[in-house]
């Protein structure tokens, strides 16, 4: 009996400092309902997979634990079907535009999915993308486990079309890849973690923050300082937390699809995206008299701008990549130099690279969308072709300043029909680039399996290709000085179209003022030296 | 200068002396600040430029309410009446006169206590200069409110541009205002005056009648 009552006063207790704990903390409005609805996982999942007869039995591949999801997760197949983590194509898009990395878009990387299918759909949420005869239709297909295995055990074969390696795993290169334990995985399910979504979107490109610079493993275990909300010492947030999710669909943006159309706080919808910084902060989050002012800027200038200062703070991240310099072999071999940081800074398969660290981004006015070309879109190859581009400007009130990592190359187009071209770089025929290195081959094939016209001519032009910054949110006191802009050579030095404090000025009132003050000083300085050399002779 | 009888003569009250250096401090640092905002000068950084800049015009225009208060009741805005009588004179005094040691045109009087010149100079810098430099400052800070204020024709280049003008007006000023500080029967003396309220004028001097309002 002694024991039950000490045991509720400690209950008390800590429950006590708890709450009283949480209530100093600053509360950012919006907070404590984001927090009502993800923190406390038994109050939202109310299955042990493990405990699942469906899941108890011998799987041998993913399409027969799909199977077994779906007996009770019966609409999930619809729903993921029409999610772009299947299509991979911009579900606003015009069909026969083809956008979208499953469709003709092109971007600086590896340039397009078409005829290298096994090499790029490893990161497909499902199972055998390998060609143009993929079933979309199949739910079976789908996989459900790169997203919500909980083990870490579950992986892709890198050049599988999305399938884990055959028992009991297959060398790729020096690393072996493990074949799954089928059941083991399938009964660990859960809410996607941060590893669960890294998998892929801290891999793409084909390497840990190749494309995006504020997306890469070192986000797995994060310090506050590399991203306050993610930080296992700060509030620790899973990707869930902002990238709500509603039957599949997850928030973020898709192209020519903003994250959120709507900039508005929990506070004014409960049931809103939590995907904004809005959503949480509100559109003023500064206090105090000087955060007015801040609170101003909130109009203009997207959160990112000021709180990401840099990008790439951990891990480095593919700034380059010259496509025109590949091909080049020693001793009739292809081969490969590391630069600092152990990362490539030539390969034989894919030309030169350079690799930058902590960042500094590039600013655009930016409206949530994104315009893209494909390998259909006439292009101009006497300057730098802007394959991805931000939408956006001052006049558009939805538009705000936002960063940019901007990540620029020599890519491969058509010098006579000038347009951009897929080139065949995967496979095990002659044609693939990356077996016979002969670009005017590679392209020949690439465009005949997308369908399209190549006039046999290949040259190479600069690209130039965006992505918003927008994870690794510093600290409030890491966040930029108001002269980072506000200054002569400040960041936003080449965003001209509106005048800015501290940077811009009037040149006739500057010239014209300088001359008026200097030429009163000269004045009196003269008039004083009159008095005393007047007054000196007079006195003689 | 010949010598000359002196008396003293109580010109400047203690608010009109509080008001002046109250003023000069604020204009001084507002000066400095502004210029930090503009880009031309480091010091403490924009961020703490631009709110102190904002705290001192704010208490700037509060401090300006009393002055023109303490004007209009005490009936010594009329120190401030232009008048072209003498401004000739006066402006040849400085332009010549002052280096062959000739006596000022206009001596100071507790009835008139600027000469024409000065009159001239205070009456535009407290009517048109201050009070520009006062609403486009206004418009600078509230520039995020233009649109609920229905004033979105408004232009920031334009609006800062004149804030910008007027401050170098201002500085104008007062380099020549300090400079002529030292134009008294002595280097300080007028300074002296402005700090304890009290002028050393020649007792003989009669201020003509134009000179003097009655109050």
């Amino acid at each position: 009996m002694r024991f039950i009552w000490k045991s509720v006063q400690v209950l008390i207790t800590v429950s006590f400092l708890c709450t009283s704990a949480f209530a100093s903390v600053e509360t950012a409005p919006g907070r404590e309902m984001a927090r009502q609805a993800t923190k406390g996982k038994e109050l939202w999942i109310t299955a042990d997979h493990s405990k699942f007869d469906a899941l108890k039995q011998p799987f041998k591949s993913g399409p027969e634990v799909t199977k077994a999801c779906l007996t009770c997760h019966t609409e999930a197949g619809h729903q993921f079907h029409k999610t772009i983590h299947w299509t991979w194509l911009d579900p606003r898009a015009e069909k026969e535009l083809k956008v979208g990395k499953g469709g003709l878009v092109v971007n600086n990387f590896c340039i397009n999915i078409q005829s290298n299918e096994p090499r790029c759909t490893s990161c497909h949420a499902g199972y055998g993308w390998k060609n143009k005869d993929f079933d979309f239709k199949s739910q079976e297909k789908i996989d459900c486990l790169v997203c919500h295995e909980q083990t870490g055990t579950y992986k892709k074969f890198p050049s599988g079309a999305g399938n884990p390696p055959p028992p009991p795993g297959k060398k790729f290169g020096n690393k072996f890849v493990k074949s799954p334990d089928w059941n083991f995985v399938a009964q660990s399910v859960g809410r996607p973690t941060r590893r669960n979504c890294g998998t892929c979107h801290f891999f793409g490109g084909g390497g840990d923050g190749v494309k995006h610079g504020d997306l890469d493993s070192s986000l797995l275990k994060p310090g506050k300082t590399l991203d306050v909300h993610m930080g296992m010492d700060g509030q620790n947030f899973d990707c869930t937390r902002c990238h709500t999710t509603v039957r599949h669909e997850i928030a973020g943006r898709i192209y020519s699809t903003p994250a959120a159309t709507s900039r508005k706080s929990l506070l004014e919808d409960d049931l809103g995206a939590k995907i904004m910084c809005e959503s949480c902060h509100s559109a003023k989050p500064h206090k105090s008299e000087l955060g007015m002012k801040l609170n101003d800027h909130t109009d203009k200038v997207a959160c990112q701008s000021c709180h990401i200062p840099t990008f790439a703070r951990e891990l480095p991240t593919k700034m380059w990549w010259d496509w025109s310099k590949a091909g080049q072999k020693k001793d009739g071999k292809p081969y490969e130099v590391k630069g600092e940081w152990g990362k490539p800074v030539y390969m034989t398969k894919k030309g030169d690279m350079r690799w930058e660290k902590n960042v500094v981004p590039e600013y655009y006015w930016f409206n949530g969308t994104i315009d893209t070309i494909t390998a259909k879109t006439t292009i101009d190859p006497t300057k730098p072709v802007r394959v991805s581009m931000p939408v956006g400007s001052i006049v558009d009130k939805h538009s705000r300043i936002m960063p940019f990592k901007v990540h620029r190359g020599m890519t491969p187009y058509d010098k006579v029909n000038k347009n951009m071209v897929i080139p065949h770089l995967f496979g095990k025929d002659s044609a693939a680039y990356w077996k016979g290195y002969d670009w005017t081959k590679a392209v020949t094939a690439g465009m005949e399996y997308a369908g399209l016209p190549f006039s046999g001519e290949v040259g190479f032009v600069e690209t130039e290709y965006v992505y918003p910054t927008t994870h690794m949110v510093a600290p409030k006191n890491n966040a930029l000085a108001c002269e980072e802009c506000h200054s002569k050579q400040g960041r936003l030095e080449k965003l001209t179209c509106f005048y800015m404090p501290g940077r811009d000025a009037s040149s006739i009132v500057d010239a014209g003022g300088w001359f008026v003050v200097i030429a009163s000083a000269v004045g009196v300085i003269l008039h004083a030296l009159g008095r005393l050399f007047i007054k000196g002779r007079k006195e003689d | 200068m010949t010598a000359q009888n002196m008396k003293k003569i109580y010109l400047y009250s203690r608010f009109e002396r509080f008001w002046h250096w109250t003023q000069a401090i604020l204009i001084c640092l507002l000066m400095l600040t502004g210029m930090e905002v503009h880009g031309v000068i480091t010091f403490m950084g924009f961020e703490k430029a631009v709110d102190l800049h904002n705290t001192l015009g704010i208490s700037w225009l509060i401090l300006f309410v009393f002055i023109i208060f303490w004007l209009l009741t005490t009936g010594e805005w009329k120190q401030y009446i232009p008048t072209s009588k003498k401004l000739f004179a006066v402006a040849m005094y400085y332009a010549s006169g002052i280096f062959k040691g000739e006596a000022h045109p206009v001596q100071k009087s507790e009835d008139a206590k600027h000469n024409p010149l000065q009159r001239l100079v205070y009456l535009g810098l407290s009517a048109i200069l201050l009070p520009l430099q006062m609403v486009t400052g206004l418009l600078y800070w509230t520039y995020n409110d233009w649109p609920s204020y229905g004033l979105d024709f408004l232009s920031l280049e334009v609006v800062a541009s004149i804030h910008m003008g007027c401050a170098f007006a201002l500085l104008a000023f007062l380099i020549v205002h300090i400079y002529m500080t030292t134009t008294g029967h002595n280097i300080t003396a007028h300074i002296a005056a402005m700090f304890s309220g009290w002028e050393e004028v020649p007792e003989d001097y009669k201020a003509e009648d134009w000179e003097v309002h009655k109050k």
